[in-house]
């Protein structure tokens, strides 16, 4: 069975109060990871086909094709995690 | 200055991120590295690596030689009175905690002061709210105008006969901002005060003289100049460096340790030894020399001006795009190749991201100069940066990209 490890391979928080969560997908899993997470979230908007405006349970966030998503508001990385379980599994 | 040449010696740059070529604007964080640097780091692992000092056999005599004359060139590159005036160090933020500690520890108390201004790096207040705390001294801090650039009257009125140290960024890591070290060096001198200047964001990108400017202390990192990482300078007058205690202790730094009555008794070694505590980053040294000896062959003079000519073309193609907020000063008379930004709907991590899409790196955040963007009420800031391998095009892509995202 799958677990958030499988997709991660880094959580990075940025400096500050309202600090951004920057998530990294393991290189091999990304695009299982991109897939699965546009299959559960809302697409408000597309740029240019490499960066996905997404909404899931009331929460904005951005995917990027190159593997990447960036997370705001949330107060720890397990808050995070279990949202990511939500979205990846 | 040849800049498609120039190009040739990076082979990083022919890299692709993303299926782009890439395009590399975080110099202020860090810099790529020529292929005269990284063969001088091969070569001396290849054939002469050995421990430095007081070896008998060739290859620590060829280390040493090949240590010193990184010490002499880098001293030449500054313009510093003697190779005994530098110490190396691991980087800027070791430099300025080199120097507090050494000072602080044993010339600081209750009843002084060390003044330091809002638009310093961390690096340059954090080692200081440390040892005030410690040692009881009051550390003071001088404003910055909202556009970024420094208060001078502001500094120069908290420069008192209390003031031990005036500490000041060269250049700011944030805007770019230059500020002229020299005149705020005179003002600390007339009162008594020494003066540290972190070089982190100008040594790389312009001529700096310390007789000149007259600085105590200057402090820059290897890696902002082509050097690898884990290798900086501290350059010390050496009337003051002289009048320090050590930072740390342990082999290298001291020239005697005699046991007698169940004490030792420790003799330190000389100038620059003495804050060389154990087995330096010979081969960073040494990569750090081979640096200063290409950027010399360049000319400070052309590499500070092929910058300042893409930083003007930056903002000029920058100053139409509607979706974008350029922080710092609009005069770009005393300015260098730092652009601060804003992207209309994103968070600079965001900004970063998306440019990384398109190969291009960025940086984002505080760039660890927090009070700078509370000064600027920014929650952080997305960060171009200019180094002499950039071109014109490359700013004509970052602007198409921007260009694309007005719409």
């Amino acid at each position: 069975m799958s677990t958030v490890a499988d997709y991660v391979s880094r959580i990075e928080g940025t400096c500050g109060a309202e600090s951004d969560l920057i998530v990294n997908f393991k290189y091999e899993k990304k695009d299982e990871a991109i897939a699965n997470i546009l299959k559960k979230a809302t697409l408000k908007n597309n740029l240019a086909g490499i960066i996905f405006e997404l909404t899931y349970e009331n929460r904005s966030f951005r995917l990027y094709t190159s593997g990447k998503a960036i997370f705001r508001g949330f107060l720890s990385k397990p808050e995070l995690m279990d949202f990511l379980a939500k979205l990846l599994l | 200055m040849n800049t498609q040449a120039v190009r040739q010696d990076f082979p990083i740059l022919n890299r692709q991120i993303n299926g782009n070529p890439l395009i590399y604007f975080d110099n202020a964080a860090t810099t790529q590295k020529p292929r005269q640097v990284i063969d001088a780091i091969v070569e001396y692992y290849t054939r002469h690596n050995g421990n430095v000092h007081r070896g008998v056999h060739t290859l620590s005599t060829e280390a040493t030689e090949l240590y010193e004359t990184a010490r002499e060139d880098t001293a030449k590159f500054i313009n510093a009175k003697s190779p005994s005036e530098i110490v190396f160090v691991r980087g800027t933020t070791e430099a300025i905690n080199l120097v507090a500690y050494s000072l602080g520890c044993s010339n600081l108390g209750r009843g002084d002061e060390v003044l330091v201004s809002l638009m310093e790096h961390h690096s340059n207040i954090v080692p200081w709210e440390i040892l005030s705390k410690c040692k009881g001294f009051k550390l003071n801090y001088a404003k910055v105008h909202d556009d970024g650039t420094l208060d001078y009257e502001d500094f120069e009125s908290k420069i008192t006969s209390k003031t031990r140290i005036a500490c000041l960024s060269h250049v700011s890591n944030v805007t770019g901002v230059i500020n002229d070290v020299k005149r705020i060096a005179k003002v600390a001198h007339e009162n008594g005060a020494l003066m540290l200047v972190d070089g982190a964001q100008s040594v790389p990108h312009m001529k700096v003289d310390v007789q000149d400017m007259d600085m105590d202390f200057l402090a820059f990192s290897g890696h902002k100049m082509l050097a690898p990482t884990g290798i900086g300078v501290l350059y010390g007058k050496k009337a003051v460096l002289q009048k320090l205690s050590p930072f740390q202790g342990g082999g290298e730094m001291i020239k005697e340790v005699s046991y007698s009555q169940e004490r030792c008794t420790v003799t330190w070694n000389e100038l620059p030894y003495k804050f060389e505590a154990g087995t330096p980053n010979i081969a960073g040294a040494v990569g750090l020399g081979a640096a200063v000896r290409y950027l010399s062959e360049l000319g400070m003079d052309n590499v500070f001006a092929h910058e300042k000519e893409l930083t003007e073309y930056a903002y000029k193609r920058l100053r139409d795009c509607s979706n974008i907020t350029l922080y710092g000063p609009s005069d770009l008379s005393r300015k260098c190749g730092i652009v601060p930004f804003g992207l209309k709907g994103f968070s600079s991590h965001e900004a970063a991201a998306l440019f990384n899409e398109y190969g291009i790196a960025i940086r984002s955040g505080y760039h660890c100069a927090q009070p700078l963007h509370q000064l600027f009420k920014l929650e952080s800031s997305a960060r171009a940066s200019f180094y002499i391998y950039n071109t014109p095009a490359e700013v004509d892509r970052f602007v198409e990209i921007l260009r694309g995202l007005e719409g």
